[in-house]
């Protein structure tokens, strides 16, 4: 029996011809990563254990992205904290005020990342990276601390569930729309423990974006990791970018599946994840009844520059609706240069919004956009659990940035051939 | 090691944010973590419970975020282990890092209810509901697991076995 991407990926990294669902194995890493809430818990674990250097500093990534630029005195004491630490150690990739920008945007976009390489990092959507062929997957605080010291960690092989994909997107529906109609049909613990392994002719209509967009929210079906094959594509995105040799590992013909799940992207809609789970998946034509107070377009899921350009197409010639507060956060420094270059910026300043420094702050409630008691917010980030944006009873609706530029414009939920 | 407390009931699909709000991540204090423990889920959770209590909950427990102020502030709120139906992944990672008994058992799960009095042999993976007079089994610890518990931890079992 042959093995999937992921198990490849694994074995590789473990030294074994061949590894099987369920087993237990000690893998080496190519890069270790953590961000300003989940470092400093790591240095307390590295310290406590009394370890005094880390396996390799070139292979190490810190960003101070989720309460910088500090939001309050206790985060500017977390990256303090951190960067004490990166100086310490010298690390190569540390990324602060200035140079940073959202993790899983900024480490694709500086080539940290390659095909068939593993990472960790203790931030959920470390997942991400599997939209680039590699195996990438979240852990906490203590797995980091561990892993900064030895440069391996132990993993369970997961079994996987295949996606075949078929047919093309229409128009306006996006990656974001393809990972909330598959949670809405899987559930938020559909693929828990598993891989998510994309394949099919589908797969070379998505751009390397929609590709990250969905790897990054695979954790919200519960996977280990989502992974797409790497081609042409693929290529193209990592020439210049990745300058060391990478592999890019195939599925064998007779790797084995837990299930496989048939998706025609021809039939994917604009999709609204409603509160208070990603899982309820809505058409976004359905929404007209739903007012809004805010729209956010952003985060690690869909700060890229092909988000900012697609939410700019909707707003450009618009404004919002009165009383509507629109937040737009490119993912990185680059992807905010390139937004003002190409005069995305001043679409969305002429539609009332505000353009902010890369920050993961208003996705998890931290800064930049909290949310009171009854608001409502559509936004591109990834979860819309009880509380995440701010208030126990706010309400979060998850949806691709031309959904939420669409909703920004109407006032409430809209699809954006409607505005 | 073993466990008896009263137990706190939770639904299915229990995330990291409401076990602690990220606007309360910014720091790593334990005892400040475990004074938010829950709040958004069940505001009293902090007065009615005890230490020793057991958190019992349906599937999918800790979904979402890996930050592992969610283990730690169930910890540091004094409960002593965590039954669930299952947990996401992360989660469960986390919580046997940082020394949380957490047992997966769906009958046991389906049949505690909220202020059953429970009692768990972590050697066996027998869980008992005293209230109730139910037993449920659990699959016990391997001797690995349960050494790093005991220990605190993952970082504080590696201690001493560094050649």
């Amino acid at each position: 029996m042959g093995m999937t991407m992921t198990q490849k990926i694994l074995a590789a990294h473990a030294g074994l011809e061949e590894v099987r669902a369920g087993q237990l194995i000690q893998a080496k890493l190519d890069l270790v990563l953590g961000n300003d809430i989940t470092f400093p818990v790591a240095i307390n674990q590295f310290e406590a254990n009394g370890f005094t250097s880390v396996f390799d500093k070139s292979r190490v990534a810190m960003v101070m992205d989720h309460f910088a630029p500090n939001k309050d005195i206790k985060a500017a004491t977390g990256c303090q904290k951190c960067r004490t630490f990166a100086k310490r150690f010298d690390i190569d990739n540390y990324f602060d005020v200035g140079e940073m920008g959202i993790e899983h945007a900024l480490l694709p976009e500086k080539g940290l990342v390659g095909p068939g390489e593993a990472v960790i990092g203790a931030d959920s959507h470390t997942c991400t990276y599997g939209a680039l062929g590699a195996f990438s997957t979240g852990v906490g605080s203590t797995d980091l601390g561990a892993a900064l010291a030895v440069g391996y960690t132990w993993f369970k092989v997961p079994s996987a569930i295949r996606v075949n994909l078929t047919g093309t997107l229409k128009p306006f529906v996006s990656g974001k729309d393809v990972i909330l109609t598959l949670i809405g049909m899987i559930g938020v613990d559909g693929a828990r423990y598993q891989s998510l392994e994309f394949a099919g002719d589908g797969v070379k209509s998505l751009t390397i974006f929609d590709r990250l967009t969905i790897c990054n929210m695979a954790i919200e079906a519960g996977a280990k990791n989502g992974i797409f094959p790497v081609d042409d594509i693929t290529r193209e995105y990592v020439a210049g970018r990745v300058n060391r040799d990478w592999t890019a590992y195939e599925a064998d013909p007779d790797a084995e599946y837990e299930q496989t799940i048939d998706l025609d992207l021809g039939t994917v809609e604009c999709t609204v994840a409603y509160p208070h789970l990603p899982e309820n998946a809505h058409s976004a034509r359905e929404g007209k009844d739903i007012t809004i107070d805010q729209i956010v377009i952003g985060s690690c899921t869909n700060g890229q520059l092909a988000d900012m350009q697609a939410a700019a197409a909707v707003l450009k010639g618009h404004h919002l609706a009165k009383g509507v507060r629109g937040i737009i956060i490119p993912a990185t420094e680059q992807v905010y240069r390139d937004c003002i270059h190409q005069g995305l910026v001043d679409i969305f300043l002429d539609a009332g919004c505000i353009v902010s420094t890369p920050t993961c702050g208003p996705c998890l409630g931290g800064h930049m956009g909290c949310l009171a008691a009854g608001e409502r917010c559509v936004s591109t980030t990834n979860r819309n659990f009880v509380g995440r944006m701010g208030h126990v009873d706010s309400e979060v609706y998850l949806a691709s940035p031309a959904v939420a530029a669409a909703s920004g414009i109407a006032g409430h939920i809209a699809h954006p051939e409607e505005v | 090691m073993d466990a008896h407390g009263i137990a706190h009931k939770f639904g299915d699909h229990v995330d990291t944010d409401v076990i602690i709000p990220a606007r309360y991540l910014a720091t790593q204090d334990e005892q400040e973590l475990a004074a938010h423990c829950m709040e958004d889920i069940d505001a009293d959770f902090r007065k009615k419970s005890k230490d020793g209590d057991i958190m019992v909950a349906g599937a999918n427990f800790g979904c979402g975020s890996s930050r592992e102020h969610a283990p730690i502030a169930i910890k540091a709120s004094g409960v002593s282990c965590v039954i669930a139906a299952n947990f996401a992944r992360i989660f469960y990672r986390n919580a046997i890092n940082i020394g949380l008994p957490i047992l997966e058992c769906p009958d046991a799960s389906a049949g505690i209810d909220d202020g059953d009095e429970v009692t768990v042999d972590y050697d066996t993976g027998v869980i008992t509901n005293v209230t109730k007079g139910q037993t449920y089994q659990a699959e016990p610890f391997p001797a690995f697991i349960k050494d790093m518990i005991q220990k605190g931890g993952l970082m504080a079992s590696l201690k001493g076995t560094e050649e």
